[in-house]
């Protein structure tokens, strides 16, 4: 029998701006549970069982504790879905110093750099590879002089840090930034959509642009600056055009069954969160079949491992980083309604992987503790 | 043929058409469109699209009844099988197929079409007289290709996201057998003797040769080619000709059909083709290759004696499987 922890913490849902979006109080849990199933089925043909142990940590509960009774019950590969300071107060537990946990929810870059742990794989895009994704796309349209809208949150400041640092690696412009100021609002009040068609009119006036930029990872507002702007420009990152690592559009490469598969399971669509939680267990599944072994130390090191590639509907085998730990993958670029690209764009070559085009490469990497 | 899977059948096809001394002219190509939801008519002759078959949804797989007078083609979003009559060239019935079709094969007998439902981890024993599903067979996750050794009595099916070819015995329908491959296989061929089994391995970038008695993997084939990233080597497609000298591959988004010493398992060559060549297809006097290319949009041909491709020609959206009849 292989455990496999996941672990999360309890948290107001995430109340998406637009109604299209069930508010969803399980994202990332089904996913783990989905690869659970499908690491079963093939488990069935090699006597190997995958046990999935599901912890949820009280709002104010401390993740220390969970890793803890987690370690107790035999736990050795965790599945975290935390945002970052709780993660590394996870991966800081004395009992997770012989864990493989992998990140599946925290985009910092600085987990990747500074920040990094040796017990940490992270299979969740960083939000550099996110940026440099977007950006090697707008660069191959030629779309190069940005106005970026960075909303109130730290986290939309790290957005904002990402998106600066991939106009400087592919010569884009950013010709304006805008702070988004307003209060976040409800998303229903009785007053409609009057207040926001004049507040974003007059906001977006400014320098010449191609395309507007927005940082708002909260879903505050972004999704109301669509066909609101002063000049028509098409609005990129955390809404409109959007670079991420799954996505209903995403049809290509196998991702049909997987999405028939998962709605079956939750009735929903599968969420990003849903997705890196599907790759990770998989991981551990693909490890167990490759080495035809329960052992979770014989697994982590394989996962580790020079042998070990994901395949996860991006039309290729996703390998680990050795100098971050990060999973390397393409990232789709997600229109509102389809598919719009694939980034690594063509034509963006590298010595190794072209794959290495999207965020921290080996000689920039500050990661020291690996 | 490159989709019915009985290498030998095709010798065997090869050799009535020697003995009708019908050339190679007269040779008819079907190429299914996945995007444009026809299947296209080659002439072999004029190289050129004759005509152009409106079936259902999503057409991928394609092969022959057994006298070669039907099409059964997979249309996978519709979730069943069209039968095209080869003379009119009109869709005249469909079959069942279970949920979401990719790739089938026909038995040996012409009785029964096996096809994979990747949705749902099963492969649907068909009764093509009867038009009912007579069997299922639990497999692993996204089934995908489809082998039968020559005999009819076993059946490969391998499973994307399992990463395994199962064996399976068609007279009890219980699997005998599980080889673990590399990542993502896609399609499963017997040689015409029926002593092994090729699997290619999309993601993983290989080809798996597999002892058909034993189940043992005998040889593991690579792919290199100068100039294209590993990670674009792609192999879903095998042809194997009727002598057992000559394998090809096609390599997906390589753009490449790499030519195999099916003895050696030697790469002897690669050869350009159009853009994500899918699948590949040889003429009865297996003087020709024809390859389907998703992207570009057309259908490669490939002269073997001259060892090179002579012509492109258009086809519908995506093209994805091939079938010559001579």
């Amino acid at each position: 029998m292989v455990r496999i922890g996941y672990l999360t913490r309890a948290e107001e849902p995430r109340i998406p701006q637009t109604f299209l979006e069930p508010v969803s109080e399980d994202e990332g849990v089904q996913g783990a549970r989905l690869a659970i199933a499908d690491n079963n089925t093939t488990g069935r043909f090699l006597n190997q069982r995958f046990d999935l142990v599901e912890v949820t940590v009280p709002e104010d509960g401390r993740v220390e504790d969970a890793v803890r009774d987690l370690a107790g019950q035999g736990v050795r590969l965790l599945v975290a879905d935390l945002k970052e300071d709780a993660l590394l107060a996870a991966a800081a537990a004395p009992e997770a110093a012989d864990m493989l946990i992998f990140n599946t929810r925290a985009p910092d870059d600085d987990l990747r750099n500074e920040r990094c742990r040796a017990n940490l794989l992270h299979v969740t895009p960083s939000r550099r590879m996110q940026a440099d994704a977007l950006a090697q796309y707008l660069a191959s349209r030629k779309w190069m002089n940005w106005l970026l809208v960075v909303g109130r949150t730290p986290q939309d400041a790290a957005y904002a840090d990402a998106i600066r640092a991939a106009a400087k690696r592919y010569r884009a412009k950013i010709v304006e930034e805008k702070r988004w100021t307003f209060e976040d609002a409800n998303r229903r009040v009785d007053t409609g959509h009057v207040t926001v068609q004049s507040e974003i009119l007059t906001f977006t006036q400014g320098t010449e642009h191609d395309v507007l930029v927005v940082a708002d990872e909260a879903d505050g507002f972004g999704e109301y600056l669509l066909y609101q702007t002063w000049l028509p420009r098409p609005v990129v990152g955390t809404h409109g055009l959007v670079p991420t690592a799954w996505s209903r559009v995403h049809e290509q490469w196998g991702a049909t069954q997987i999405h028939s598969r998962f709605e079956r399971q939750a009735g929903r669509w599968m969420r990003p969160r849903d997705y890196t939680a599907w790759m990770a267990v998989r991981a551990v599944g693909e490890a167990a079949t490759r080495t035809k072994s329960a052992d979770p130390a014989a697994l982590a090191a394989f996962v580790r491992g020079p042998d070990f590639t994901l395949p996860a509907f991006k039309g290729q085998g996703l390998t680990f980083r050795d100098w971050d730990g990060q999973l390397r993958q393409p990232v789709l670029l997600a229109g509102p309604r389809v598919l719009v690209s694939v980034s690594p764009q063509p034509g963006y070559l590298h010595q190794f992987s072209e794959l290495d085009t999207l965020g921290d490469d080996r000689p920039e990497s500050r990661c020291r503790n690996r | 043929m490159s989709l019915t899977g009985g290498a030998a059948r095709i010798g065997a096809l090869a050799l009535l058409g020697f003995a009708v001394a019908q050339p190679a002219q007269a040779d008819t190509i079907f190429v299914s469109n996945e995007k444009s939801n026809t299947v296209s008519v080659v002439d072999g002759g004029k190289l050129q699209v004759v005509a152009t078959i409106k079936v259902g949804r999503r057409p991928r797989g394609i092969t022959f009844n057994e006298d070669m007078t039907q099409i059964f083609v997979c249309v996978g979003d519709d979730n069943r099988i069209d039968v095209i009559d080869v003379a009119t060239q009109k869709v005249v019935d469909r079959l069942p197929s279970g949920p979401d079709p990719e790739l089938f094969v026909l038995d040996p007998q012409g009785h029964r079409l096996y096809v994979a439902n990747e949705d749902d981890n099963m492969v649907s024993v068909v009764d093509i007289a009867t038009k009912k599903i007579i069997g299922e067979i639990q497999v692993g996750v996204e089934p995908e290709g489809m082998g039968v050794s020559p005999d009819g009595k076993i059946l490969v099916n391998t499973s994307e996201t399992t990463n395994m070819a199962h064996f399976i015995d068609t007279e009890s329908h219980k699997i005998i057998d599980n080889v673990l491959v590399d990542a993502r296989p896609r399609v499963a061929q017997f040689t015409g003797d029926g002593r092994f089994v090729w699997v290619s391995s999309e993601v993983g970038g290989t080809v798996s040769v597999i002892d058909a008695a034993s189940r043992k993997l005998v040889h593991k084939i690579s792919f290199a080619v100068q100039g294209v990233p590993r990670e674009s080597i792609q192999p879903v497609g095998i042809q194997l000709t009727s002598d057992g000298q000559r394998a090809f591959v096609a390599l997906g988004p390589a753009n490449r059909v790499a030519e195999i010493d099916a003895k050696t398992y030697e790469v002897k060559r690669y050869h350009l083709v159009g853009q994500r060549v899918w699948n590949l297809a040889l003429s009865p006097d297996e003087k020709r290759l024809y390859t389907t290319n998703g992207v570009s949009n057309d259908m490669s041909v490939m002269d073997l004696e001259r060892g090179r491709v002579v012509k492109s020609i258009s086809v519908g959206g995506a093209p994805w499987g091939v079938i010559v009849k001579p």
